[in-house]
This record gives C-alpha cells, structure tokens and sequence, in this order.
C-alpha cells in the first residue's frame, strides 16, 4: 500500500510538437487556398419576347464582333486578328463623333460611335466557337475599356484607375461606361 | 561583484523548447479555420482560360460553381462536354433549379451580390454555354464570372491564333 503513494511520473511532452507538426502538415497538404478569378460580366434579364427594336440605337454606335465556329474575328465586316482588336476597339469607343465627350481624344470620324456612352459593343458568336477563343475576344473587350479608363485616369489624376478612389472612379467610369453584349447565339457559319 | 560576473558567463543556458507545440498548435488551427477542403471532387475535365483582365471573386459563400468539361469517366458518360453541379452530372435543365437552390441559402441581404462561376474547359463549344447563360438568365442570377487563369502578358494569348 505504501507503494502507491509514490509520485505519478510526468508524461513526456517533448513529441508533441511532432505530432502538431505532423498535424501541420496534413491541413498543407490537402487544402487548397485558391483564390477564383474570372471575367466578370453581368448578363440581361431574361424576357419572353425578344427585344424592341430600337430605332434610337444607331448602326454607327454598335461594334459588331463576330467569331464564328473557325474562330476566326469579323470585326465591323471586315476580317481581324486578335491583336489587332483592342485597338480597334478603342478606336470605336473613344471616336466622339458628336463631341459631347469632353475627355475623349477620340479621331471624330462621323461613320464611327457618337460618343462612349452611346457606343455598344456586340458580341456575337457561333455554337461552335470554342470556350476559350471566346473568353480571349470577351478579354480583348475588356481590355480596351481598362486601357482607356487607365489612360483617362492617368490624365486627370496622375494614377492608374485602380489605385483611385471611389468618387474618383466614378467620374472616370461615368465617361466610359461599359457596354458590352452578349447576344443569344446565332449561326454565323463557318 | 567579480564573483557574480563570473557566475553569469559560465554556460550559456539550453533555449527552453517548451512552448514549441504551443506555437505550432498556434499556426495548425490557424490553418484549419482559414483554409477550406475541396469541396466536390470534379466529374469533368477542367483546363480554364487564360485572361489578363480579371478580377477577384473574394465571397466564396456568395459564390455557386458550375464545371463544365469532357467527363473524365468517358466509359460511364461519354466523351461530350457535360455540365457538373455540385457532385453530379447535370443537364441545362437542371441549371435553373439549382442556381435558385443555391441563392435560397445565402442570407437576404446579401442576395444581390451572388455570383455564379463558371468553370469551363478550353475545348467546350459556346453553344453548351449559351445555353447554360439562357438558364442563368432564367433563374435572374445574372452576375456571373468566367473562371480563368491569369495570364502572363497580353501577347501570350495570342499565340494559339
């Protein structure tokens, strides 16, 4: 009886941090922290009947860009690559054809867009263009909004767009809305 | 004062190693609650695009997911690109009432900021993502995000074409 008054032995803690290591590790390894990133884009409601036909909206101000099952460019009826789409884009939307747009350095060809609130781009393709053409066109589009934005930004505030405040790109998002549309799809051929 | 000086520079005592596990339990719960587990285990090929004009989706809560690839089973399912929701095959007629589903969960409030991602593979055909953007449309999620990769330069995109 007398020997169960000895004293308990500590218990070793000098393998604990193994085993939260070992721990540790396990969570590392199997979760991932992979931040989404995509294309943002905001899609029309939906209704029954198609859309009214807008006499209001004139063909000068709508940039038609069609990619068909080839993935090849039409751009405003006539063939493009790639590269050369943001350029032409800009172009399009910077145009000032009336002059209301006092930032704007646009070239004021009159046949091209009135001024970049009314410019519309859109954005048709074929059923059988591939995902990944489309994304890389839809990213040209948006390029060329940023690039102007940025440009804008860099003029007015001395900054790039980002790095403004709210107020700040608000104003410059005022002057160079985005109009992009994704039109239902169409058999554009190939 | 000599003899204490003394005493000090003797040895030089062991760092105490005792609170090691604290500081490493410190970090494994940090990790544990900041991570999150795959959540589905994808049924379809996925090799996303690569874009340089891309933003972060930064509510993973607010956010629903749609794969779509070539399944990887191609014995069970065939070769086509298929739709994934959550952890099974669907069809574009299952999109809408999934999508509603999901936004039913979120909190009320925060409702107009639901975002539905898609994740698809470079081969699928627009006509499979037109359909899914009708039914999204259909089901009023209209914020939706075009999963990709960030690329290095602009001109990187270009040399496929």
């Amino acid at each position: 009886m007398a020997r169960n008054k000895r004293s308990i032995p500590e218990i070793n803690a000098g393998s604990m941090a193994d085993i939260a290591f070992l721990l540790l590790i396990f969570f590392l390894v199997t979760t991932t922290m992979d931040v989404d990133k995509g294309l943002m884009v905001k899609l029309p409601a939906w209704s029954e009947e198609p859309p009214p036909d807008n006499n209001e909206i004139r063909e000068k101000n709508i940039f038609v860009v069609l990619v068909n099952s080839n993935n090849q460019l039409l751009v405003e009826e006539e063939y493009m690559e790639l590269p050369d789409l943001r350029a032409a884009t800009k172009l399009f939307i910077d145009n000032n054809g009336d002059g209301t747009c006092e930032d704007c350095r646009g070239a004021r060809d009159p046949k091209s867009s009135e001024n970049p609130q009314k410019a519309i781009i859109s954005l048709q393709n074929d059923r059988g263009t591939n995902y990944d053409m489309f994304v890389k066109v839809r990213n040209e589009l948006l390029g060329a909004y940023s690039e102007l934005r940025n440009e804008l930004a860099e003029r007015k505030y001395g900054r790039a767009y980002d790095l403004l405040n709210e107020e700040a790109q608000a104003t410059i998002s005022e002057v160079y809305p985005q109009f992009i549309s994704e039109a239902e799809p169409v058999s554009v051929g190939g | 004062m000599a003899q204490i000086r003394k005493k000090k520079s003797k040895e030089t005592p062991p760092v105490s190693t005792a609170s090691l596990p604290d500081i490493v339990f410190m970090l494994l719960f940090f990790f544990m609650v900041t991570t999150t587990m795959r959540e589905v285990t994808l049924l379809v090929r996925v090799k996303k695009p690569k874009a340089t004009e891309i933003q972060k989706l930064d509510r993973k809560d607010l956010t629903t997911y749609i794969y779509m690839g070539a399944p990887r089973n191609t014995e069970l399912y065939g070769s086509e690109p298929r739709i994934q929701l959550d952890d099974q095959l669907g069809s574009v007629g299952d999109v809408q009432s999934f999508v509603i589903l999901k936004r039913e969960e979120i909190n009320e409030a925060e409702r107009p900021k639901f975002t539905v991602s898609i994740k698809a593979d470079i081969d699928v055909k627009m006509g499979l993502i037109s359909d899914l953007k009708q039914e999204l449309r259909k089901a009023q999620a209209l914020k939706i995000s075009y999963s990709t990769n960030p690329a290095g330069s602009p001109e990187e995109l270009f040399k496929t074409y």
